[in-house]
């Protein structure tokens, strides 16, 4: 019906076809449609598009900005800092993404089948996802320090690890070698749940007959687990994949407050240094430029996702 | 064998739900130590007696209560706009018929490809344009509108009758009463799942509040535990860190368990912003 009366308006002419279709609703889904669209031009396409114009231009905030074409992308490109900046995002990324699928995957299958204290689990995992980075992140802080903190004493229990930094307590946060993955740690941590709660849905989709079948054939736990249940949750596998790819590399929070970038450069991640070029140094030519790199970045991996979540099978409810 | 295969897997949860929630209660632990017992060696997880007092400094040395009241009415503002405007772009997209149509929703689609990051430097200045550096203004407007709202509201009015609607407009309402008297009362659980979604999105948020904010009674409480955390030279005021983040947790994670279900849903749907 809809549908027809469509085509008919489009046969008819274009004065016509406007005509017809403001006399009714056409004003009034201006009336509810008006606060969204306006606040998404104003405060998401505008900067969006001054971004552009900025990472090809040249301001120190004083004056106007004026062109000066791929300047800010090759200053850029040129700076060594920034390579090790992409390096410690990729590997950040790449911790995270690696220990969170994991992680996530191997307690999803085993929180599904146990019969006891399902939700006190599942919101023990998610907690931390909810919890504001910062505060957390203090905490965080005190557990690595290196006199008193308590990782340390807990590791002095297994004397082969403070053995690799000479019998001294590891400084967590201030040493160039681990500094990183510590904020990795940190990360999985903070957002392991969601990747638990998004596994759960994708296992919770996998229809249990298959599971009677591989049962009937003999199958123990773990060719179970590698020949039905991974193959069947690859897609949300992708999924959670690329989410977390997304998120790491807007990873600013935990960096801020804990390390500054530093030691040596060591935890210098994209957005940090963005917002250091930008509210530190004020260039804001190569902080636009920086931000619009990683606009590509993660706009390729958004694309990826919409290609994956098309074949990804939603149950909701079901969790 | 038989009880390794009962108890066998409740036992690894229960062993990484141990270490998943030990950060939360080192900070409980800690909040509540007295200052001589902060650097002791192995660290007191049993603090006794319990040293409340912490908490008391936490409204005479800083400004405790600002940041509270900030985190409190920017969140709240910010959640009831953000749903609201939502809740009507989205009826709008699934109710009515407008032209360019497809247009105006690939618009909304868009956003969701643009991370906040990439937008926040050209936003500061906007902000400064329009006067709003270090007012409420930059801390809650650019937070009320957003496209996954949108769509999450159109899929839910997509799977609801719109007979009773119709009977309302039969009864004389127009579209706006219509929408507010009948849909959206309908539209509660929709609701509270974006509610919460940014709620604890907004009460999380760091980066732009600390962009946008100079004076300390602007400051949020995530931006004021981390200037408090710079304000320390040479000693960390551990105890005094720890009671003011206890203190930002709780209301999170009271809202979460109220709203876990809700919340769970919003995220299966598929948006989650950090």
């Amino acid at each position: 019906m809809t549908t027809r009366v469509w085509k008919q308006r489009k046969l008819a002419g274009m004065n016509n076809h406007v005509q017809k279709i403001f006399r009714a609703e056409g004003w009034w889904a201006v009336v509810f449609l008006a606060p969204c669209l306006l606040g998404l031009l104003i405060f998401t396409y505008l900067p969006i598009a001054a971004s552009f114009g900025l990472s090809f231009s040249y301001w120190n905030l004083l004056g106007t900005p004026h062109w000066v074409g791929l300047e800010n992308y090759q200053h850029v490109l040129a700076d060594p800092l920034f390579w090790k900046t992409l390096l410690n995002t990729g590997l950040f990324v790449v911790g995270v993404a690696l220990l969170e699928i994991w992680l996530g995957l191997v307690l999803a299958v085993t929180l599904n089948q146990i019969w006891l204290g399902k939700t006190f689990f599942r919101t023990a995992y998610f907690l931390p996802f909810v919890t504001p980075l910062v505060s957390v992140a203090v905490v965080w802080g005190w557990i690595y320090e290196p006199e008193y903190g308590l990782l340390n004493w807990g590791l002095s229990f297994a004397p082969i690890l403070t053995q690799w930094n000479g019998g001294e307590p590891i400084a967590w946060l201030y040493d160039p070698r681990t500094a990183l993955w510590a904020l990795v740690l940190l990360s999985v941590w903070k957002s392991l749940g969601y990747t638990l709660v998004l596994f759960l849905a994708g296992l919770q989709a996998i229809p249990n007959t298959v599971y009677e079948s591989a049962s009937l054939d003999g199958a123990g736990t773990w060719q179970t687990f590698w020949k039905v249940t991974l193959p069947m949750v690859t897609p949300t596998l992708f999924f959670v994949s690329i989410i977390t790819l997304i998120n790491g590399f807007q990873a600013f929070d935990a960096v801020y407050l804990l390390t500054q970038g530093g030691p040596q450069h060591s935890t210098t991640v994209l957005v940090y240094w963005m917002f250091k070029n930008a509210f530190e140094f004020y260039k804001i030519g190569p902080a636009s430029a920086i931000a619009y790199l990683l606009f590509f970045i993660v706009l390729l991996l958004t694309l990826v996702q919409w290609q994956l979540r098309k074949r990804w099978v939603m149950h909701e409810g079901d969790v | 064998m038989k009880i390794l295969r009962k108890w066998g897997p409740i036992l690894i949860l229960t062993v990484g739900a141990i270490l998943t929630l030990l950060p939360f209660w080192v900070m409980l632990a800690t909040s509540l130590l007295g200052r001589e017992q902060v650097f002791q060696y192995p660290p007191d997880l049993f603090p006794w007696p319990l040293h409340f007092e912490n908490y008391a400094r936490l409204f005479d040395q800083i400004a405790m209560g600002t940041y509270f009241w900030n985190s409190v009415l920017v969140s709240a503002l910010t959640t009831a706009g953000h749903v609201l405007f939502c809740a009507m772009a989205g009826y709008a997209f699934s109710r009515m018929q407008f032209p360019y149509k497809n247009a105006v929703f690939f618009i909304f689609l868009m956003t969701l490809m643009v991370p906040p990051q990439v937008n926040i430097v050209p936003l500061y200045f906007l902000m400064k344009l329009f006067g709003w550096v270090d007012r409420y203004e930059a801390l809650i407007m650019p937070g009320l509108f957003g496209a996954f709202g949108v769509f999450l509201f159109r899929q839910w009015f997509n799977g609801f009758p719109k007979e009773l609607e119709e009977a309302a407009r039969m009864d004389g309402c127009n579209p706006l009463q219509t929408f507010w008297r009948v849909a959206l009362p309908l539209a509660t659980p929709a609701m509270a799942a974006l509610a919460i979604f940014v709620f604890i999105g907004s009460w999380n948020s760091f980066m732009w509040p600390l962009i946008v904010t100079h004076s300390d009674n602007l400051r949020t409480l995530p931006v004021g535990i981390s200037a408090l955390k710079e304000s320390f030279r040479d000693v960390t005021d551990w105890t005094l860190l720890m009671a003011a983040s206890t203190v930002s947790i709780l209301p999170v994670i009271g809202v979460f368990l109220l709203g876990q279900r809700y919340f769970i849903q919003g995220i299966l749907m598929g948006g989650v912003k950090e």
